[in-house]
């Protein structure tokens, strides 16, 4: 079965006793190495902020359509991104990270739609880095396979917020 | 002397360089506030895992780290070797000039927010 399978990366039954031993086995020897639970934890506390940071900006009513459509769409995007590293945590036998009861955004410096998409931006631009910083760590290779699966997606975010301030939205041809 | 004129430079690091740098850790961290990861204001000659009112991993806390250059440069170099446990799940910033121009923005940055 394709770890990747259609939107989605949960794991099979087969899978996840596998990861599942793998994690045992880490948490046994003590390794320097994270547990891919806590590397996909990290993951999805990330994803959880930044849906609530689209919700700060889909709420401020600075955004007109449509690039309120499209903050909307980028935070079901995110929405899913959290839902599935949440499955996966706890199919591994992990507990995952719960949202905050409350997030803390500069809101005082968002006066106009351009400020709102150049947080946005960053966020994106920060979420591609984490991504890739994250991909080499994990024990099993198709969790790297899930994770960079993420970051595609994060940079598609980066480009159309870049597009839609005016700037190349491609401005290099390897990212960091 | 090329090597210590290098070594110099390293030594300073230029922290606009380090701005560009620091958007890749946007999705976690900003100056001013504590989000996925701690904030960076104050944090030149913190005790690691000190910052009030962030939930630190107890590897953080008991790592007796003071951020200074060489600690950070230490740490950005590869967070998890030099503190096992962190949750800071990134593999770091393998190049030494891009690491020093990083301490040397948030040593600029950090020192002047709240």
């Amino acid at each position: 079965m394709s770890f990747l399978s259609r939107r989605h990366f949960l794991l099979s039954g087969t899978a996840v006793a596998l990861l599942a031993g793998t994690e045992a086995l880490a948490q046994k020897t003590g390794a320097a190495r994270p547990s891919d639970i806590t590397i996909l934890n990290t993951a999805l506390a990330a994803e959880l902020e930044a849906v609530a940071a689209y919700q700060v900006g889909a709420e401020s009513g600075l955004l007109q359509r449509p690039v309120l459509e499209l903050a909307v769409q980028f935070q079901g995007h995110h929405k899913e991104h959290a839902d599935v590293l949440a499955k996966t945590i706890a199919k591994l036998g992990g507990k995952a990270a719960e949202p905050k009861a409350k997030y803390q955004f500069p809101v005082e410096g968002l006066k106009n739609q351009a400020d709102v998409l150049r947080f946005a931006a960053a966020l994106e631009k920060g979420a591609v880095s984490a991504y890739l910083g994250a991909v080499p760590l994990f024990r099993n290779r198709d969790l790297s396979k899930a994770a960079a699966s993420i970051l595609g997606d994060e940079a598609m975010h980066w480009a159309v917020l870049r597009q839609a301030l005016g700037e190349n939205p491609v401005p290099v041809a390897f990212v960091s | 002397m090329k090597q210590m004129i290098l070594l110099a430079a390293l030594a300073t690091g230029d922290p606009q360089a380090g701005e560009a740098v620091y958007s890749r850790c946007l999705a976690c961290h900003s100056l001013e506030m504590h989000r996925t990861g701690p904030k960076h204001c104050g944090l030149f000659g913190r005790k690691a895992g000190s910052s009030p009112g962030y939930a630190y991993s107890p590897a953080m806390k008991r790592s007796k780290i003071v951020w200074d250059e060489k600690t950070l440069d230490r740490f950005l170099a590869d967070p998890l070797k030099t503190i096992p446990g962190t949750t800071m799940t990134y593999a770091g910033v393998p190049e030494a000039r891009e690491r020093a121009d990083l301490v040397a923005y948030l040593r600029k940055a950090g020192a002047g927010c709240g």
